[in-house]
């Protein structure tokens, strides 16, 4: 057997590997590799059925890896029938765009002018400092991306820093240290009732009104909406966060990605259905009534984040 | 379609620009990013001129525009040429060590840089990108980035599948002939040599005219020039 150095960069399905994370940590050589021969041919493949614009495509392509592998821009470039310098320059003009693996969480600092004067820049060196990274790298263990941007559009609440999509006002570089520590936890631990995007909501049933909610259960520190859910042969219960904007759930069996569930009222075992086509996949999303008024629909795409709040 | 270009009317084929119907007419406007045998881009700016009559007139690329019925061309006005002036000291400040801006600078009398010099070798003329892609068949190369990052290269910076080596983007480069140095090769402006029909060098170096030549050799008629 060959020493793990060197196998180390051996791959005899694509040349240009250097971005590919399978390799880096391969202990032998890579001879035939389906991700590249089988597996980005059917996503691009699949993506571009949906969708025939180029920008639109590298949207998806990124969701999916967290950044565009080299491979795909080529299957795309290929595909799309658009050379492959228009393909990288598009790739390369966007800054939301990244040819790099990202870490599992975005930390994005304005350096905008409303944010830069009131001092974003220690913000940033300070984040910069912490993380042993500069900005615009990954960490090593992969957890932590750091950019900085050049403005989010909420001047008046600088300076600002988003982590993972969510936006964080008047940040001082002394809160850096808290900030990197919450988010590792997991950003479902932050302070609720400061964040304005996240909030406690109390659902029933459209159809028999009966409440929803798990007052015995917690998800997130908050009573859990407990449904019925079906999918292929298996039934069984689903609870998930009340919290709007929070994607928690816990589930009697283990669900597949993608998989799309049916839901129904464990009170009188009506299906839950009949709401708008969801934003993000157009799968039909699911009815619940929010007390105080309203509905709430969400969608029942395991994976799937689209939501709507109807008030 | 007629028109008048600079008092001469004129009547030009629907499909023609302005550029293209005053180098018909002889009449001369300076360019960079265009070429012949390429699409138009209209990157350089240096081919502007201005059209309309009286309080009117506006500046635009003659490359890219159509000719129009009833338009009126001045291909060198004073607003003309100081905005030309200005555009060409701008790229000169880019990219000093270009031969083709330093002629063009000579030619068009410009004697100052007032930008601080970057010593880029690119122009973004954009020229060796559309001669791959409509001469040569290979788009191999591209504009990456943006902004200051802007760049010009292969996809992922690597050596191309796509590039059959035909050396059309170097051979089309109007930074990739470098100017005489002369003696003073920190000096912004050179190829003062260009425009006077008896270079004052060869009272200095002995009949050799090196800047023709082509060779690296030192002229330094500028020094003299501005020494005056
Ligand atoms: S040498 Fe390569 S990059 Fe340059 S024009 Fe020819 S094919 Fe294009
Ligand atoms: S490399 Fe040369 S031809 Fe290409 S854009 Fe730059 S200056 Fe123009
Ligand atoms: S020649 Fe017209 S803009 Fe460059």
């Amino acid at each position: 057997m060959l020493a793990k150095k060197e196998v180390q960069g051996i791959c005899t399905t694509c040349r240009h590997a250097s971005t590919c994370t399978r390799l880096k940590f391969a202990t032998e050589p890579i001879w035939h590799c389906d991700e590249f021969e089988v597996k980005i041919p059917n996503l691009v493949e699949n993506l571009l059925s949906k969708n025939n614009k180029l920008i639109a495509i590298l949207e998806d392509v990124q969701n999916y890896y967290n950044y565009l592998p080299e491979e795909t821009l080529k299957e795309i470039s290929g595909r799309m029938k658009i050379p492959l310098k228009d393909v990288y320059g598009v790739a390369t003009f966007y800054k939301s765009f990244s040819l790099k693996p990202r870490g599992k969480h975005l930390i994005s600092v304005c350096l905008g002018t409303a944010c830069h004067v009131r001092g974003a820049q220690a913000v940033a060196s300070e984040f910069e400092k912490q993380l042993e990274i500069k900005a615009g790298d990954t960490t090593p263990d992969k957890e932590f991306s750091l950019e900085t941007v050049n403005c989010l559009g909420a001047c008046a609440l600088g300076p600002i820093v988003v982590i993972d999509g969510e936006y964080f006002s008047s940040v001082k570089a002394r809160m850096v240290k808290q900030l990197i520590n919450e988010v590792s936890e997991g950003l479902g631990k932050i302070d609720i009732k400061k964040d304005q995007r996240i909030f406690p909501v109390e659902v029933s049933c459209p159809r028999c009104n009966h409440t929803l909610m798990k007052l015995e259960h917690l998800i997130d520190n908050y009573p859990c909406i407990h449904i019925t859910v079906s999918f292929g042969r298996k039934h069984g219960w689903y609870r998930l966060s009340s919290l709007y904007g929070s994607f928690n759930f816990e589930s009697e069996h283990e669900i597949p990605l993608d998989t799309k569930l049916n839901i129904f009222c464990p009170h009188c075992h009506t299906e839950l259905i009949g709401g708008y086509a969801c934003p993000e996949c157009r799968t039909t999303m699911v009815t619940m009534i929010v007390r105080g008024g309203g509905t709430v629909q969400v969608c029942p795409r395991r994976g799937c984040k689209g939501h709507i709040l109807d008030i | 379609m007629n028109l008048t270009i600079d008092g001469i009317p004129f009547d030009a084929p629907e499909s023609w620009t302005i550029l293209e119907t005053a180098r018909f007419l002889g009449l001369e406007i300076p360019t960079l990013c265009y070429h012949e045998g390429l699409s138009a881009w209209g990157g350089c700016r240096l081919c502007i001129v201005e059209i309309g009559t009286g309080d009117r007139t506006k500046l635009v690329t003659s490359c890219t525009y159509p000719v129009e019925e009833g338009l009126v061309v001045h291909t060198a006005t004073k607003r003309v040429i100081s905005a030309r002036k200005m555009i060409l000291e701008l790229l000169i400040s880019q990219c000093p060590t270009s031969k083709v801006l330093q002629d063009l600078a000579a030619k068009m009398g410009l004697n100052q840089v007032r930008f601080s010099p970057k010593w880029e070798n690119c122009i973004y003329c954009g020229l060796c990108v559309r001669i791959c892609e409509e001469q040569m068949m290979a788009s191999a190369i591209g504009f990456a980035n943006r902004g200051n990052e802007l760049k010009i290269h292969t996809p992922f910076d690597k050596t191309s599948d796509e590039c059959r080596r035909c050396g059309g983007c170097m051979y089309i480069c109007p930074a990739c002939t470098t100017r005489c140095e002369g003696t003073n090769p920190e000096n912004v402006l050179c190829g003062r040599c260009e425009n006077t029909l008896q270079p004052t060098c060869l009272e200095v170096y002995e009949n050799n005219y090196h800047c023709w030549m082509g060779l690296k050799g030192e002229c330094g008629t500028c020094v003299t020039e501005n020494n005056k």
